[in-house]
């Protein structure tokens, strides 16, 4: 083949690709990008839709100077911060061992696998019904389980208290969402090459060398993926929380994405709306490139 | 391979594990059958009576058909536009050349990982300069946000799989890019495209946020919504509350039963295999 027909099959194969590729790329620069930049306009402006007379004045950083001098936002941030924390690294903990159980043969283990994925598929409104209704006080499951066993003398009202409200939401996101931490392990673990073992065990390593030494090393890129996926997701909480305490008792559970959402359509404030989700963005995409670029370290170091 | 004893510790870990993730579904299952005067009292693991009232009550005085009805048309007309689409965009990315190609599919997957309430305030006010709030098409438009990205990623993952040389063979052959594409590799991509077409359709039948924010009243509210607003005269109706969230998750169940190994490949094709 000529130079000349080579250089203009690659051209036709590109422009077929951008062809192919044109209408996913319209519908989501119009319906992902375009409102995202819509906000970050939105919240250089005041615009309160209780106050329409006032009009949509440019007032520049004051939606944000607002936002960092509210002590319900660093709150708030907060608790999706510590939410964030506790409830990923038991997902990542407990997944892994689960992933461990998942990856052995045994009779039994299909039924296993089908079992770890209700949850999974579960809509999160149903899963924090479910807890709700085990955490129910003073009558619920939980209460009747803990008096009996005597790990408490009265039954403790844990919706109304601002730290125990927290167990219930932390218990129903490990819950609903280990599952798939451990599937995404349990993928990770099926690529390690099990002559490796046979090796290590012929050098009279035990179980735990090996597990310390082949499997965590080798399983590392699995896991930088799941913490990503788990990280963002557990930063964007809303669904589970909204059901599970309505943020309460008063704002003790408040994750930001719900303070934001209450802003906006309880109170009508869109503009300092906006500047709260351009923060929650802002954060999302910080830990999303700290991730990625680890995840790329990573790539070159095992390649 | 493994002794006895491991596999003592493997099977009593399997049963405590099923346990662990069995027994609040389990749990609450009972609580739907159970009537509301024993609902909390005296727990006990077989209920003290069991009746159909709360499924009853659910169907005719609360006309829970009509968020079933609703999730049905949401959730499907989202799967339907985004699979086709999202199949000709993966094609592109995993077997065609072009610049920009990582540079897109990093733009993809950068939009699954928006918090969806990024973009909450101005959808809304772009769907109601539409006319579009408490509309299907308004749950629908927002829904092609996490939708069309999730297509993409996972049909890229199953597409990258295929072996290249069948097509290759049917293009030394003459067969044209798109005539090779209808009838070699749709045809061995069905089940990686049947998967992701479940998988999306599962997103968007337990999708809350956005289906909460634009949709107004009972008539438009999908599944999650209407559970989640669930509201007695006096007091909490748990039992069709709990009804109402086993009815929602019955179809999954049966998905996640019968398709289990798929559901695993999908959610596992894009992320790991690289």
């Amino acid at each position: 083949m000529s130079r000349n027909t080579e250089e203009s099959l690659a051209r036709s194969e590109a422009r077929l690709a951008w062809l192919l590729v044109l209408p996913t790329l319209a519908i989501l620069l119009s319906i992902a990008l375009f409102p995202l930049l819509w906000t970050v306009w939105e919240s250089l402006h005041l615009h309160d839709l209780r106050m329409p007379w006032r009009g949509r004045p440019f007032i520049g950083l004051a939606n944000y100077a607002e936002a960092l001098t509210d002590t319900r936002f660093w709150q708030a941030m907060g608790h999706t911060a510590a939410f964030t924390l506790v409830s990923v690294t038991v997902e990542l903990g407990l997944g892994l061992a689960l992933a461990l159980v998942l990856h052995h043969r045994y009779r039994g283990r299909g039924l296993v696998r089908a079992a770890v994925l209700v949850p999974w598929a579960m809509p999160t409104v149903v899963a924090a019904l479910v807890w709700r209704l085990m955490f129910e006080s003073p009558v619920g499951i939980v209460n009747a389980v803990l008096t009996d066993l005597g790990v408490m003398r009265e039954p403790l009202v844990w919706f109304t208290h601002p730290l125990a409200a927290w167990v219930p939401v932390i218990l129903a996101d490990v819950w609903k969402t280990t599952p798939f931490v451990a599937i995404l392990l349990l993928a990770g673990l099926q690529t390690i090459d099990p002559t490796l073992y046979e090796a290590a065990r012929i050098d009279g390593a035990g179980p735990w060398q090996q597990f310390c030494h082949i499997t965590l090393p080798l399983l590392r890129p699995a896991f930088l993926v799941a913490l990503i996926f788990r990280t963002l997701d557990a930063w964007r909480v809303f669904d589970l929380i909204y059901v599970l305490t309505g943020g309460g008792p008063g704002t003790a559970t408040e994750p930001i994405a719900l303070y934001a959402f209450g802003v906006m359509f309880s109170h009508l404030r869109f503009g300092f709306g906006a500047a709260l989700s351009v923060l929650i963005f802002l954060v999302s995409f910080a830990l999303a490139l700290l991730y990625i670029r680890a995840l790329g370290r990573e790539g070159r170091g095992v390649a | 391979m493994t002794n006895p004893g491991q596999r003592w510790v493997l099977v009593s870990a399997g049963v405590l594990l099923v346990t662990w993730v069995l027994f609040p579904v389990y749990w609450a299952l009972i609580a739907s059958f159970t009537p509301e005067a024993h609902l909390f009292a005296a727990p006990s693991l077989l209920p003290p009576a069991c009746i159909l009232d709360h499924y009853r009550a659910l169907f005719s005085e609360r006309a829970f058909w009509v968020p079933i009805r609703n999730s049905l048309i949401v959730a499907g007309t989202t799967t339907l536009l985004c699979v086709p689409l999202g199949t000709l965009c993966a094609y592109a990315i995993a077997r065609l050349h072009f610049r920009g190609q990582g540079a897109l599919l990093g733009v993809i997957l950068a939009t699954t990982m928006f918090p969806q309430i990024s973009l909450v305030s101005p959808l809304y006010l772009l769907l109601r300069a539409l006319r579009l709030i408490n509309t299907y098409p308004g749950v629908i438009l927002p829904y092609l946000t996490f939708a069309m990205p999730l297509t993409v990623w996972l049909l890229v993952g199953f597409l990258r799989q295929l072996p290249r040389e069948l097509e290759e063979a049917a293009m030394v052959d003459g067969a044209s890019r798109l005539r090779t594409v209808w009838e070699i590799v749709l045809p061995l991509a069905l089940p990686g495209i049947a998967t992701t077409a479940i998988l999306t359709f599962v997103y968007c039948w337990n999708e809350f946020l956005f289906a909460l924010t634009f949709t107004l009243g009972p008539e438009r509210h999908t599944v999650p919504v209407a559970l989640a607003l669930f509201r007695g005269q006096y007091q909490v109706p748990w039992g069709q509350i709990l009804a109402g969230a086993m009815v929602a998750t019955a179809p999954l169940f049966l998905i996640v039963l019968f398709l289990q190994r798929r559901i695993v490949q999908g959610l596992t094709a894009g992320a790991v295999e690289k």
